[in-house]
């Protein structure tokens, strides 16, 4: 990526928010240089695209401490939760709008950082940066940057994702390692040494959510990504949407032994824990095997497992069975988990 | 995570469950005192795995849910007079008489949650202009830490920290149970953590003034299950020993250097505690040498007294009368969101276990 140098100054200040030159020389000299792309460069107050088919848009916002973590930053984070997003509608995500809210005295090399964290991840995701906007807010009424992006993806053609569609005996296979984000947040912003260092899972999923769709088609049945809140909200509010009962096993959660013992030393539980580069599906028994080898094959989904099934038992409730084969509810997440007193 | 899977393992799991089902002849209530044994016990699936004559009660030992509502008002107080208050997290939501902790912050407090009290000396440092106090509630486990705190403090010169103190103790807990009319345990799990710190002589007096069977345990699910296997056995054989489950751990004479620095810093005497109320003997209070880290001496609140709230049960629920699900306001008025009492939002307390966790 092209290094930027003499911009001409050190920190974003009240005027880089004005409207005026200071905010055109912020544009010009770092965002529309990084994101360079035909919608972009015409610098219009928004871009017209082209669909053939329906799209999907989702948006949100990313207000995190730190900015810079292990295996991310506020930036990759920014593209890989939208992508993500629309691709678990079922979409193929083509196009982003980029808005950042910047706290006066953020160093201006750290900007610098996010935009090319962004130009990189949106680069790897396939997506343009077409559309954004850049406030400057006073020292004190931010926290160094906030930003939001909207993704806009158009429907795979196969794609019928579909709670409806969700029957008795479907399957529940999750992508990767669940945990791995909150707990990468969690050691950077508390400076927690652990004897491994654990990196944020962070990534897009769309490509390997595009070849599930290409192969499997309409019987791919949800796409779900427990980012906040962790597996144990969605398959909670999976479970309420339908109407039907979880069942999963504890055994079969893969989570890497480090993140384990992370959650277990600050007594947090890891099905609450965020994630980034997770996802669910569910899909009928009988390609279940299928999409799980598919799954394995892909780089982002080679520690794919089963982890349970859908039941007409328990309506509502999500039941995990323990490691020692003992059963209990799994109840959604109630504010923030805390650290424990012992 | 040595010594943590080998105690996860579910053959052994299994074959000491069995092993519980062919030893019991007849019914049997055993409190586990441990909030984290509760939850460990919910969270597992093993109260169904029990055979149905073994009750398991559930103790007062959470150290969120014996906190007085008079202190947490006092933090609260503290907190609305610009104090800076440090607390660990799971006491931040408890309902005070008006409002927790974390919604005084929402309101402008400055909280901060930590991991160690000595980061609270460390905050203190860092604002010198401003008062710190560290809310130091907890049984017998976190006690050496918050002592600790107060020595840290002294000799670093650090003269705007304080410590609100509310360290309760576990033995003068179980006598108290023991001791009450309603009182129908047969045995207890002795907690773990605690008997790190403190070792397992304090509970020989106990077992034989009260002639019942106290087994020291861990908190994994081979843990739960040996020690109650290792109560239930003790009872069907009708003796009444001190035995330690938890010894892989857990040493007769405690951790000497932890106890060192609690004797240092705190004394015992009368304490407080939630939904039971004061017990003579059963807590720690700090010394008068210390008198300038004594949030509650340095500070005008020990006016602030306030009454529970009469429709939660906590208090019964704290000495095993009831099982959360009796309570009539279980899982409806009171619940995680909207908590009438402590249990109820402890990461330790029963009847978030039970709200959490198991098929009712």
């Amino acid at each position: 990526m092209e290094k930027i140098v003499d911009i001409g100054f050190e920190t974003i200040h009240l005027g880089h928010g004005s409207g005026g030159e200071l905010t055109r020389n912020l544009l010009d000299k770092i965002i529309f240089k990084t994101f360079s792309n035909p919608f972009l460069d015409q610098k219009h107050d928004g871009s017209i695209v082209e669909f053939n088919e329906k799209i999907a848009i989702s948006t949100d916002s990313f207000v995190i401490t730190p900015i810079f973590f292990k295996g991310g930053d506020i930036g990759s984070l920014a593209v890989h939760g939208t992508v993500n997003d629309v691709a678990m509608c079922g979409a193929i995500p083509k196009y982003l709008s980029l808005a950042f809210i910047i706290e006066e005295g953020l160093k201006v090399s750290d900007f610098i950082k996010i935009v090319q964290s962004i130009k990189k991840a949106a680069d790897e995701s396939g997506v343009l940066i077409i559309t954004g906007d850049t406030k400057v807010v006073e020292r004190g009424k931010g926290d160094k940057i906030f930003i939001n992006t909207t993704g806009f993806g158009e429907m795979h053609s196969k794609a019928n994702i579909s709670i409806q569609n969700i029957l008795e005996n479907d399957v529940i296979i999750v992508n990767s390692f669940i945990a791995q984000h909150g707990m990468a947040i969690m050691s950077d912003r508390e400076g927690l040494e652990f004897e491994t260092t654990i990196k944020s899972d962070s990534t897009n999923l769309n490509y390997l959510v595009k070849d599930l769709l290409d192969e499997f088609g309409n019987n791919i049945k949800m796409f779900r990504d427990p980012t906040r809140g962790g597996l144990g909200t969605v398959l909670h509010e999976i479970a309420n949407d339908i109407s039907k009962g979880v069942f999963i096993k504890e055994t079969d959660i893969p989570i890497e032994k480090q993140v384990a013992a992370a959650c277990e030393m600050l007594g947090l539980d890891p099905l609450y824990v965020a994630n980034e580069g997770v996802f669910l599906t569910i899909v009928s028994k009988e390609i279940a095997s299928e999409v799980l080898q598919l799954m394995r094959n892909h780089s982002k989904g080679k520690n794919a497992a089963i982890i349970g099934f859908v039941t007409n038992n328990h309506p509502k409730k999500v039941v995990m069975e323990s490691s020692i084969g003992g059963k209990r509810i799994v109840s959604p997440l109630v504010g923030e988990q805390l650290p424990r007193i012992c | 995570m040595k010594y943590l899977a080998e105690y996860r393992n579910l053959e052994e799991t299994k074959k000491v469950l069995d092993e519980i089902h062919n030893i019991t002849k007849h019914e049997w209530n055993i409190m586990e005192i441990c909030g984290g044994q509760t939850h460990g016990l919910v969270k597992n699936g093993i109260l169904e795995l029990l055979p149905e004559k073994v009750r398991m009660i559930h103790g007062p030992g959470c150290p969120v849910c014996v906190t007085p509502l008079n202190l947490i008002d006092k933090a609260i107080d503290l907190l609305e007079k610009g104090v800076i208050v440090c607390s660990f997290g799971d006491m931040i939501r408890v309902p005070g008489s008006k409002k927790s902790l974390l919604e005084a912050k929402a309101l402008g407090g400055d909280l901060r949650i930590l991991y160690s009290p000595l980061e609270a000396v460390a905050v203190a440092k860092e604002n010198p202009t401003k008062e710190v106090v560290f809310f130091a509630v907890g049984f017998e486990t976190t006690a050496p830490a918050n002592a600790l705190s107060v020595l840290h403090a002294e000799k670093e010169g650090v003269t705007n920290y304080s410590i609100l103190a509310s360290h309760v103790l576990v033995p003068p807990a179980m006598e108290a149970i023991l001791d009450d009319e309603f009182c129908t345990i047969d045995a207890f799990l002795g907690a773990g953590h605690v008997c790190a710190i403190m070792g397992t002589e304090e509970y020989e007096p106990l077992v034989t003034k009260y002639k019942i069977p106290i087994v020291v345990t861990g908190f994994e699910p081979l843990d739960l299950v040996q020690g109650i296997y290792m109560a239930v056995k003790q009872l069907e054989e009708n003796r009444f020993e001190l035995e330690n489950q938890y010894a892989r751990v857990v040493k007769k004479e405690g951790n000497v250097a932890a106890k060192n620095v609690i004797n240092q810093v705190f004394e015992i005497g009368t304490r407080e505690w939630r939904g039971i109320g004061e017990i003579p003997n059963s807590g720690y209070v700090i010394k008068s040498k210390y008198k300038n880290y004594d949030a509650e001496a340095k500070f005008n609140i020990s006016h602030i007294k306030v009454p529970e709230n009469s429709s939660c049960i906590a208090g019964e629920i704290l000495r095993g009368i009831k099982k959360p699900a009796e309570c009539a306001q279980f899982g409806k008025a009171c619940n995680p969101s909207n908590p009438l009492g402590a249990p109820m939002v402890s990461s330790e307390g029963a009847c978030a276990a039970y709200y959490h966790f198991s098929i009712i």
